[in-house]
């Protein structure tokens, strides 16, 4: 019995992991109608910035966030500025298309300059403290902090998207873009504003993720199957939803890999399909994609 | 209309007459390849063609039918595990378990449709995704079809299809040429049939289409099939030329929908013939990049997105344009019977 409530306990700080992953690909969907097939290589594009940041600076990781994280959002301020915004339109193809290529690019990039050897961010005595919270039940502190941090960064978009000016201007965006833009909101500022942000959050979720586990330039695709898993299930355009979404899919492949090791991932994916065929809205559903 | 009301549909225009005589030229001399061509052409050909195929395949889902799917590899895989599975376990003959695979991944196709449908746009490009990955994940668990390290043909299989390496090799490089024209060759019927006028149709503009009659829903689902149909046949052939499959590379993102995307975006989406010139370039391309490694990868991503920005109908949609150049006979267009020349150029 407490094996199981460990696991489930395990699965659910994981969940916040998989909500961040979930945050930032729910946002730039809800502001521009944009999914973003590069957003997992972005979270390891973070990681790899976090890894020079660390190795140069010899920062601990959960420092290195205060510069990791401002310059994933000049990234993504650029490249929507730059790039993504001239695929906005109508068609459903070029964004598609360009964020394919872009995921492509990111990997091979970072293939060609790190190799494709598996990396990890040390940092230190964190990872390793445990507490026991019950008998037989034991917390790690680093995935205590980290689900802490993921509760309180989409906290935090909840705020800034009710609570503040630019959440108003991505609201009216996401409404409206053209009467948005007659009351005077220049649209591609707001959407590289959404990016920006968007990619804030990824940094946040690619040095937890490294400080977690080994990564490689490969792994960016399952990371944004993950992310658009937790966002389904949570239900588009919910920023609490993609919260319980990734929870869902945690807790999933948790009990998944505790009946068999191989069926971690399948049983994660299982789930997500038996949400989509007997509620395909999600479960806290907001917007119609 | 005229007043006499003697007019007719027709399809082929002077620039489409010498396409096809150009095609039949070339596929001549494509089927005597094995007379001219060395080993090493044959297999780069074999490959060339498989490729030829599933671009078009996924051109007419993505192109045509508006359904972008990342996860064609899904069909591809299940093609290739469906022929290792029919030769390894019940005996069948490598060819026909080509043209077994075929139906069984359609049926497989449709509670897929079922599933996938219900995400919009490029949720379901992703939602694709998952059910490849799941797909991937569960040949990972057939321990008798080698699990996750993969397995080979049987040599006893292979030399069943024929006694000599060579013969093998001409049959294999002939039944990748005949299911290739076999896939063009359905694709153009379709799109000529009363389905094609409805998918093209629904490829200029969805909204449109259904206003006019079209169930848009049913006509997408028949695409999804018959591409899912002709994918794993061409993925039972490719597994079959490579004689050993593995869950990762059965269900390669970046080898059976990351190239097959570049190569149509390249060649021109929305086109027939945007694939093969797609494919062309592609190979091109990669016989002379090939020595810089993973930075040919990273060219191949930039180039997509340069032609998709810049260049949006791709290299044939450029020249189709510009010269008005259709090498297969597609468009539809009004011919009067007393009026000698041709009713207009315009599209139908």
């Amino acid at each position: 019995m407490t094996e199981w409530l460990n696991v489930i306990l395990q699965g659910v700080l994981i969940g916040g992991l998989y909500a961040m992953f979930a945050a930032g690909l729910s946002l730039i969907f809800g502001v521009m109608r944009l999914v973003n097939i590069a957003h997992g290589d972005l979270i390891v594009l973070a990681a790899y910035v976090a890894l020079m940041v660390t190795q140069t600076l010899g920062l601990d990781p959960l420092t290195s966030l205060l510069l990791v994280v401002p310059a994933m959002a000049i990234i993504g301020y650029a490249l929507q500025r730059l790039l993504l915004n001239r695929t906005l339109g109508d068609d459903l193809l070029p964004p598609l298309l360009v964020t394919f290529g872009l995921s492509i690019i990111i990997q091979n990039g970072l293939l060609e300059l790190f190799t494709a050897d598996s990396r990890k961010l040390q940092a230190g005595a964190v990872e390793t403290m445990t507490y026991q919270i019950g008998t037989g039940i034991w917390v790690g502190l680093l995935p205590f902090i980290q689900f802490v941090v993921a509760v309180a960064v989409i906290a935090a978009l909840q705020v800034l998207f009710y609570r503040t000016a630019l959440g108003r201007a991505f609201r009216a965006t996401s409404d409206d873009q053209s009467v948005a833009q007659l009351m005077g909101l220049d649209t591609r500022h707001v959407f590289a504003m959404a990016m920006a942000l968007s990619l804030a959050v990824v940094a946040i979720a690619g040095v937890f993720l490294a400080v977690r586990s080994n990564f490689d330039p490969a792994i960016g695709p399952a990371r944004l199957i993950f992310g658009f898993e937790a966002v389904i299930i949570g239900g588009l355009g919910s920023m609490w939803g993609t919260l319980a979404g990734g929870v869902i899919l945690g807790v999933s492949q948790a009990i998944g890999a505790q009946i068999d090791p191989g069926w971690q991932l399948l049983a994660g994916h299982i789930v997500f399909l038996i949400i989509l065929a007997v509620r395909p809205q999600g479960l806290f559903p907001k917007v119609s994609g | 209309m005229s007043e006499q009301g003697r007019y007719r549909v027709e399809h082929a225009t002077r620039s489409s007459r010498i396409g096809v005589g150009l095609i039949v030229i070339v596929l001549l001399a494509l089927a005597l390849a094995p007379f001219w061509g060395d080993r090493q052409m044959l297999r780069l050909l074999a490959e060339l063609l498989t490729f030829v195929a599933l671009a078009s395949l996924w051109n007419l889902l993505a192109g045509y039918a508006g359904l972008v799917s990342v996860g064609q590899q899904a069909f591809v895989g299940l093609g290739g595990y469906l022929l290792f599975a029919m030769v390894i376990l019940g005996g069948v003959h490598p060819i026909a378990a080509i043209f077994i695979a075929g139906p069984i991944a359609a049926l497989v196709s449709i509670p897929v449709a079922a599933l996938t449908f219900r995400l919009r746009g490029a949720y379901f490009a992703i939602g694709t995704w998952v059910v490849a990955e799941v797909f991937r994940l569960l040949a990972s668990q057939v321990s008798v079809l080698g699990g996750g390290s993969g397995i080979s043909l049987p040599a006893a299989a292979v030399i069943a299809m024929a006694p000599t390496r060579q013969a093998r090799e001409f049959e294999i490089y002939w039944l990748a040429l005949a299911l290739t024209v076999m896939v063009l060759a359905a694709i153009v019927a379709l799109l000529r049939s009363r389905h094609g006028l409805a998918l093209t149709a629904i490829r200029d503009n969805e909204v449109a289409a259904q206003s006019n009659g079209i169930d848009v829903t049913r006509v997408k689902l028949i695409v999804y099939v018959l591409t899912a149909f002709g994918t794993a046949m061409i993925g039972a052939l490719i597994f079959l030329m490579k004689l050993r499959i593995s869950p990762d590379t059965a269900f390669s993102v970046n080898d059976w929908t990351a190239f097959v995307i570049f190569i149509t975006v390249i060649g021109g989406i929305g086109r027939i013939e945007g694939p093969i010139v797609g494919t062309i370039i592609f190979f091109f391309m990669r016989q002379t990049l090939s020595d810089l490694g993973s930075l040919y990868l990273l060219i191949m991503g930039a180039v997509a997105i340069v032609v998709m920005l810049w260049a949006p109908k791709g290299l044939w949609g450029l020249i189709a344009e510009r010269y008005g150049w259709q090498a297969l006979p597609l468009q539809r267009q009004l011919v009067f019977d007393d009026d000698a020349r041709r009713a207009s150029d315009k599209r139908a």
